[in-house]
């Protein structure tokens, strides 16, 4: 029941963060220069064609007319129409997040399997020469810029030892169909099992682009974290008891180091979602991050607000969940 | 105990290591529905003769619409050049007009009605006729705003071209006949001498009635083209499909084409390289070279009708004096910069049009790199000390200037020599082009994409007085220039044109309100088994005739 009463307080705390955000969000991309009639009639257009569509889009009108039109329509569930393709934001956006969400889903799936296990044995090895090699390639995962990475993995993977794909979902001469828009389920949907491996190909390069950077922060986070569990008392009693050593670690342990490597993880997913443009750009990966800084390119005004609202709202919501995994993981903390 | 842990462990992370290598170890050759496939040892096997004949090209961007009358950018002409047609078309490689769907056509000694014979038994992809009817209803369309087919935000290169829309003072089209099923007249207000030259133009392409009723003209594409629309992923890729009822028989030659968006310049190339896609543009010019030494691929170079230029703006001190810049124009190393920024892939600039473009004036001698010279022409516009100016650049590569950062740095350095001191601004592509237009600036780096290969397109569109606040970056304004460029535009004897536009060029250098400093040749990569693929100047092109080995 308190569960309950604190997830609906949280999912209401939504909405002051959600207006507020949007608040911002309207006030910089209003404050920046630059005209979204410009950007879409082209370098070409006349200032006479200008003005007209300046008019005819409602940029006319004072800022805060706009924001209550867009606020207006938002109540509604209506997220505008794209000022460049004229295409409702709902429908257009809903493909761009599927393959967004499908590739940081396997680059998590990526950084944390390897990065919790990587954190696990370090700690339980430190000092070793396995602990040095985790840590030293945690250090250069951390700090290594993902279009280098990116770059580097095309160049080895694909153009050298033609290994795998280096760019899009799938293969453009035989392309997957589409029916929820994530490619893995689509291709078993169909029972096409040629074009599931071809996905699965497609999603290695950039899900290990993507996830280098998470897997070092969690492998970090895991590794410092069960060092402090490893020191306590009823650890000591645990093996004292005569547990094996693998029971220790993998359970009792780890269920108290997993806190903050939880909150990391969800963080780490939240930003991912948003934050995956230079890996959609390099990976030519048709995902809501490039959607969005393309629409700020051309000063698409919906859509850069519709999708900023749409990612926060993931983020809140991930992190709403991660928030509440921890009374699962932990049984101890209660919620009020 | 502990060995067991380890072990735990380290079989985990195998395991995963095996996914990750099982899914790349395996051998397409041996799935039959994997034929054709990118990812494969070798570079992709030659189909076999009844696989499909496909062709992918890779570039930088989606396609916005594919009505062709809603958009201006090249992403969208590139794929609506293969499903539609114009009424005439230009010659492979040059801008000479040549038949369309229109097979033929005369004009009437005062230059004012022009008559077409349409190309007989030609079907629209939907199975309806192309006639003279669907023509005219395709110009309704476009010149009328109140036509409830007509878009919204207006037609912006109708409105260019052709003087404005029906009712509008300039506008040159007075009405349309349709004289029988295969002839229609146009009868003009005014003669318009680049009239044949514009209707050749990709936004001027003939599309279903049946489709524009529909209403979905943007998104399901119909027209007469040597390609059907098949699909379109938003943002990935758009495919095109042979349209076996073509009227130009024995082409195309491919089953399929594919156009495919991948952002980055250096992933498109490893995309060429390693087999993914067939051909691509938009290639680093630094890469040029290792394209050129791959024999696997090959390098094509699209002829030029651009031009990059540093712009002065002509209202504010100093550079209301023409011999500040003059001065200016001896400091830049014009051959050098084609060297260093266009990896060789350019020429030197002297007019603001290219020499592939008839009326281009070769008299006319560039100043030389001279810095002596410059200081001196400095001293006497009262400047021997130099100044200090404010020098924008562009943030963006564009394919008339393809790093206008770099570019702009190694004009500081000479600008120094002569005293001039620079402080180089760049700001976020549509900050850019706003403030340029609008004169907010004082120095700066820009260019030009041609459109129908008409001096017109260049001389009138860059520096007439009427496009000060539109395309008249350097706001010059010369009344014999003026006068020159009107007259030009309403005389339909080319080589009267020829002469006012070798005229207008000739004061447009002495008054040098821009520096003209190269016309680019765009090239492009592709595999070595794609032919018949021609560049045009134009800058993009149907690739009814190429064909892939």
């Amino acid at each position: 029941m308190a569960l309950l009463a604190y997830t609906i307080r949280r999912l209401l705390m939504l909405i002051p963060v959600l207006l507020g955000m949007s608040l911002i969000v309207f006030a910089i991309i209003h404050a920046i220069p630059g005209d979204p009639a410009l950007t879409i009639l082209g370098e070409k257009a006349s200032p006479q064609a200008l003005a007209d569509l300046r008019e005819q889009l409602g940029l006319n009108n004072p800022w805060y007319m706009q924001y209550f039109h867009y606020l207006g329509n938002l109540l509604k569930g209506d997220l505008g129409v794209s000022l460049h393709s004229k295409a409702p934001i709902t429908v257009e956006m809903g493909p761009y997040l599927a393959a967004t969400i499908e590739l940081t889903l396997v680059s998590m799936l990526f950084a944390v399997f390897i990065g919790v296990n990587a954190g696990i044995i370090s700690a339980w090895k430190q000092n070793s020469w396995f602990d040095y090699t985790c840590m030293l390639i945690a250090l250069i995962g951390v700090s290594m810029p993902v279009f280098w990475l990116g770059l580097m993995e095309q160049w080895v993977f694909a153009q050298e030892l033609k290994w795998l794909p280096s760019i899009g979902r799938d293969n453009p001469r035989d392309p997957v169909a589409e029916i929820t828009h994530f490619y893995i389920i689509d291709s078993i949907l169909a029972g096409r099992w040629d074009h599931f491996r071809d996905v699965v190909e497609h999603l290695i390069l950039p899900g290990i682009a993507l996830g280098t950077i998470p897997m070092a922060i969690i492998a970090r986070i895991t590794r410092s974290s069960m060092l402090e569990v490893m020191r306590s008392d009823y650890i000591r009693t645990a093996r004292a008891k005569g547990l094996g050593q693998f029971f220790v670690v993998y359970k009792h342990a780890l269920k108290n180091a997993l806190i903050p490597v939880l909150t990391i993880v969800g963080v780490q997913v939240g930003l991912l979602i948003g934050g995956a443009v230079l890996t959609e750009t390099i990976f030519g990966w048709p995902g809501v991050g490039r959607y969005i800084y393309t629409a700020i390119g051309n000063r698409d005004y919906p859509v850069i607000q519709s999708g900023i609202l749409v990612i926060a709202t993931i983020f809140v919501l991930i992190n709403l969940v991660v928030d509440l995994l921890y009374a699962y993981v932990d049984p101890r903390i209660k919620y009020r | 105990m502990k060995k067991k842990v380890l072990t735990a462990a380290m079989t985990s992370l195998l395991a995963l290591s095996m996914v990750l290598a099982g899914c790349s170890s395996s051998q397409p050759a041996q799935q039959p529905s994997d034929q054709g496939q990118a990812q494969q040892q070798t570079p992709p096997a030659e189909p076999a003769k009844n696989e499909p004949k496909q062709l992918i090209i890779g570039r930088g961007a989606d396609t916005k619409s594919l009505d062709p009358i809603r958009e201006t950018d090249g992403e969208t002409f590139r794929v609506t050049e293969n499903i539609y047609e114009t009424l005439v078309s230009y010659e492979d490689t040059n801008t000479t007009v040549i038949p369309g769907l229109a097979e033929s056509w005369e004009i009437s000694e005062d230059g004012l009605t022009y008559t077409f014979k349409l190309r007989q038994g030609v079907k629209f992809h939907d199975g309806t006729d192309f006639n003279a009817e669907a023509v005219k209803f395709n110009f309704d369309r476009w010149m009328d705003k109140s036509n409830k087919y007509h878009n919204p935000e207006g037609f912006p290169y109708y409105n260019d071209m052709f003087g404005g829309y029906k009712g509008d003072p300039d506008h040159v089209i007075k009405e349309i006949k349709v004289v029988d099923a295969h002839t229609i007249q146009f009868v003009l207000n005014r003669t318009q001498a680049p009239f044949l030259a514009n209707l050749g133009m990709s936004p001027f392409a003939i599309a279903s009635p049946k489709a524009i009723e529909g209403g979905k003209l943007g998104d399901e594409p119909v027209g007469t083209g040597p390609f059907k629309f098949a699909g379109w992923k938003r943002n990935d890729i758009i495919t095109l499909e042979k349209n076996p009822d073509y009227w130009n028989k024995g082409y195309p030659k491919l089953d399929k084409v594919i156009f495919k968006v991948i952002p980055e310049n250096t992933a498109r190339l490893t995309a060429l390289t390693s087999g993914e896609i067939d051909l691509m543009d938009g290639l680093n010019p630094d890469d040029a070279e290792a394209v050129k030494e791959n024999k696997d691929l090959q390098l094509l170079l699209r002829p030029s009708m651009n031009v990059g230029y540093l712009a002065f703006n002509t209202e504010k001190k100093p550079f209301d004096n023409p011999k500040v810049r003059q001065a200016i124009s001896h400091a830049i190393n014009k051959p050098e910069m084609v060297k260093a920024f266009y990896s060789g892939l350019g020429e030197p600039a002297t007019n603001p049009m290219p020499p592939s473009l008839w009326g281009y004036n070769d008299q006319i001698k560039d100043r030389e790199y001279n810095l002596d010279q410059a200081k001196k022409l400095l001293a006497e516009a009262g400047y021997p000390n130099g100044f200090k100016v404010q020098f924008m650049a562009m943030p963006v590569p564009r394919p008339y200037i393809p790093d206008g950062k770099k570019m702009a740095e190694a004009i500081q350095q000479d600008l120094k020599k002569i005293g001039i001191e620079t402080e180089i601004v760049t700001m976020e592509w549509a900050t850019y082009l706003e403030k340029t237009r609008l004169g907010e600036y004082e120095m700066c780096l820009l260019g030009w994409n041609g459109d129908n290969g008409d001096p017109d397109n260049f001389l009138y569109t860059l520096l007439d007085k009427n496009t000060i606040n539109g395309n008249n970056i350097p706001r010059y304004s010369n009344e014999e220039v003026h006068q020159l460029l009107l007259k030009a535009q309403s005389t339909s004897d080319q080589k009267e044109r020829e002469t006012l536009y070798k005229k207008a060029q000739e004061l447009i250098f002495n008054d040098a309100p821009l520096v003209p400093i190269a016309h680019s040749t765009p090239p492009i990569a592709a595999k070595a088994g794609v032919t018949g693929y021609q560049p045009h100047p134009k800058g993009s092109e149907s690739v009814e005739k190429v064909d892939i080995q």
